[in-house]
């Protein structure tokens, strides 16, 4: 039996809301960083089903792809969180705003 | 008929500018690291060459009545106008590059002596040859728009020239005075050159002067055309009221004033008028202006000679009035004598400067005649020649200037303007008056000089005396080109040239007789007057002008302050210009315009100033900025197109 395209759109939906609240509101930058992978899946769940709502595999393509830069990209994220706390001594986000106008 | 003439002419003619031309470009270019001390030689071979062929084209021209043209290429296309690189010799340009061109090469020669040891020594050679090229091109261009580049370039010359010692604060002012004054005059100049391309559709001389003739234009337009080009002449010729610049124009080196602000280069204005005399015939109006302006100069001009105390101020101030002499004869009429005194001028005043750079070289550089005196036998080949172009200057029997000058006022006289020919001897009675008390106060007398000064005083080189002498010598016999008066050498040579403007007028030739004779001799006993007036003054009894000047209190401050022209001029036009000027940058460039520009600037400092809290540098409001702005533009595209 197949599951419908709107259970997989639902729970995706779902996953990207709470990542981008965690991106929003939570201090700690790992927090923050492991609610962008969320953010992330979201997507991903999204291309799986269209993927099998098509029948094809572009869309399980598109997943490896994102998931290797999403290792990528939280490998280089996690090294400057690093040194950012090397510097600081801390990890709140919300203490670096050198840019305020 | 035409004259045929020789095939070489075509490649010489265009070669008489390009000489000096090929100096300047050399010398100018390789002067200061590789030519130095020897920057002499090119220009004056060049100047040298340039006269040997100015001699060959006369020899050509003298055969033919009309003038020979030679078009190298089409320089300014644009719509109608076509204005070609052409040259056009005829008797009168070839009259004129035999004096440029012969002066030229002496005082180049002279300025070797004068200028030895300076430190723009190429500087200056090059300048001159620049100035040579640009003076052989207004005479020798074949249109007005050739005159106008030769005459806009000797200004620039002449701007170059004044301000040689340009770390001289007076030298640079009167560089850019000479400058300005004379922009007042060739915008008049260029207007007329419109007016002139509007009227006749062409600006060759031949075709301009023939359309005047055959289909004229209204009286108005040539007056209007005439007076305009007369402008310029005005300007470039030191003529009342812009006659200003000149005097000051002395700041130069001597052998610049005796060549540009005396030979050759004010004698410009003098030439186009002479060139366009079929257009000034044409005008009734614009030739008693000429006349009038020219006959008031040379007596206004004269009167501030009297009592300058400078050398070479005297000097310009006589050169304003000689010019003054030259625009009278044109005014009336009188063009080949007209020309003829400003060849002979050429001689005797180029003679003259010469000889005051000579004198002011021998007492270390002091100008002030004040403190000079007694030099007769200290400096004698510098006295001989002066005392030359002196009595040239003055018109006495046989030197050059009495033949000119004499003319002149003959013509006036038998032309039946006699309040002019009144102006005009007493002109020359103050000429004779300030030329001899210039020589009196110079070198008789006793010494007056500081000792220091007078323990160095010494002849000149070779090199500036023997262009003394040969300059001399032409003063001396220069005059006998137009004797006997009114039907010498010189006016059967110029003739042909002035025929039309003469058909014009209706002027006939008259025989020479009774009448001028008289008019000589009372010319000729006018200025012995005015030498043994000087003889008196500045010899014999020496308290003399001191008693006069204090009789004449307020007449004698108002000439020895030059008529207070210069204060007019300060108190109106450089005043108003100054005032204007800054009433402009108070109330329009600083309020107006900076208005602008500032108010632009405070726009976006005040709207920044309202924006800037939303740059808070925090990451997660940045994000959160974008996830607003990603919402509104998904609904505004749900809402627009349904789900």
């Amino acid at each position: 039996m197949d599951i419908p395209i709107e259970w997989y759109l639902v729970l995706s939906a779902f996953l990207f809301v709470i990542g981008a609240a965690g991106v929003l509101t939570r201090r700690n930058m790992f927090i923050v960083l492991l609610s962008i992978e969320l953010m992330m899946n979201a997507v991903n769940i999204n291309l799986i089903g269209f993927s099998r709502l098509h029948d094809n595999f572009i869309g399980q393509h598109f997943v490896l792809f994102t998931m290797t830069v999403a290792a990528a990209e939280a490998a280089v994220g996690l090294a400057i969180v690093t040194s950012l706390f090397r510097n600081r001594q801390t990890t709140m986000v919300d203490l670096f705003d050198l840019l305020k106008g | 008929m035409e004259h045929e003439f020789a095939s070489y002419m075509n490649w010489i003619v265009p070669l008489i500018p390009a000489l000096p031309l090929t100096a300047f470009l050399v010398t100018i270019f390789f002067g200061k690291w590789f030519i130095k001390e020897q920057a002499h030689w090119l220009p004056i071979l060049a100047m040298a060459a340039a006269f040997v062929l100015s001699l060959l084209v006369w020899w050509e021209v003298r055969q033919a009545e009309e003038g020979f043209y030679v078009e190298l290429f089409t320089w300014i296309p644009v719509g109608d106008l076509q204005v070609p690189l052409a040259f056009y010799a005829d008797r009168l340009s070839t009259a004129m590059i035999m004096m440029v061109t012969g002066v030229a090469t002496l005082i180049f020669i002279y300025s070797k002596g004068y200028m030895h040891g300076d430190p723009g020594y190429y500087r200056f050679f090059s300048y001159l040859s620049l100035f040579a090229f640009s003076m052989l091109v207004l005479v020798l261009g074949a249109n007005y728009v050739m005159l106008f580049f030769g005459w806009e370039a000797v200004g620039l010359c002449s701007y170059y020239l004044i301000g040689f010692y340009y770390h001289k604060t007076s030298a640079a002012a009167a560089g850019k005075k000479a400058f300005i004054t004379n922009r007042v005059g060739d915008f008049g100049f260029s207007l007329g050159i419109f007016l002139l391309f509007v009227t006749f559709g062409t600006l060759t001389y031949t075709e301009v002067f023939e359309a005047v003739e055959v289909e004229g234009a209204g009286t108005a337009t040539m007056t209007a055309i005439a007076l305009l080009l007369f402008m310029g002449a005005m300007g470039k010729s030191a003529q009342f009221p812009l006659h200003v610049w000149l005097p000051d124009a002395m700041e130069g080196p001597t052998p610049v004033s005796a060549l540009i602000h005396a030979a050759t280069m004010v004698t410009a204005g003098v030439y186009m008028v002479a060139r366009s005399s079929v257009i000034f015939a044409s005008s009734e109006t614009a030739m008693l202006v000429v006349a009038g302006i020219g006959a008031f100069t040379a007596i206004f001009a004269a009167s501030i000679g009297i009592a300058q105390t400078d050398i070479k101020r005297v000097m310009a101030y006589s050169t304003v009035s000689q010019l003054g002499y030259m625009f009278m004869a044109l005014g009336v009429g009188a063009w080949i004598p007209a020309i003829f005194h400003l060849i002979t001028h050429a001689f005797f005043k180029a003679l003259l400067f010469l000889g005051s750079g000579s004198v002011i070289h021998a007492l270390s550089g002091e100008q002030d005649m004040r403190r000079m005196g007694g030099l007769r036998s200290r400096i004698p080949y510098t006295y001989w020649t002066l005392l030359s172009g002196a009595i040239a200057l003055s018109g006495i029997f046989p030197f050059a200037g009495f033949w000119s000058k004499d003319e002149i006022l003959g013509i006036t006289f038998k032309d039946g303007a006699y309040i002019i020919w009144a102006v005009g001897l007493v002109a020359a009675f103050i000429t004779a008056f300030y030329t001899f008390r210039l020589i009196f106060m110079t070198f008789w007398n006793e010494s007056r000089m500081e000792p220091e000064v007078e323990k160095h005083v010494h002849e000149s080189p070779w090199s500036m005396t023997v262009p003394l002498m040969v300059l001399g010598g032409l003063s001396l016999v220069g005059g006998f080109l137009g004797f006997p008066p009114e039907a010498g050498v010189f006016h059967h040579f110029l003739e042909p040239v002035f025929e039309p403007a003469n058909e014009i007028l209706g002027i006939h030739h008259e025989a020479f007789g009774a009448i001028d004779l008289t008019l000589m001799i009372v010319s000729v006993a006018v200025a012995v007057s005015g030498v043994i007036l000087a003889y008196f003054f500045y010899v014999r009894q020496r308290d003399l002008p001191e008693k006069a000047g204090a009789a004449a209190q307020p007449l004698y401050k108002a000439i020895y302050n030059k008529w207070y022209i210069d204060e007019i001029y300060d108190a109106t036009v450089v005043r108003l210009v100054i005032d204007g000027s800054r009433f402009l940058w108070r109330s329009f460039d600083a309020a107006v315009i900076d208005g602008i520009v500032n108010g632009v600037g405070k726009l976006w400092e005040v709207s920044g100033a309202a924006v800037r809290p939303a740059q808070t540098g925090k990451v997660q409001n940045y994000a959160g900025m974008m996830f607003a702005g990603v919402f509104v533009l998904l609904s505004a595209v749900i809402i627009a197109y349904g789900l």
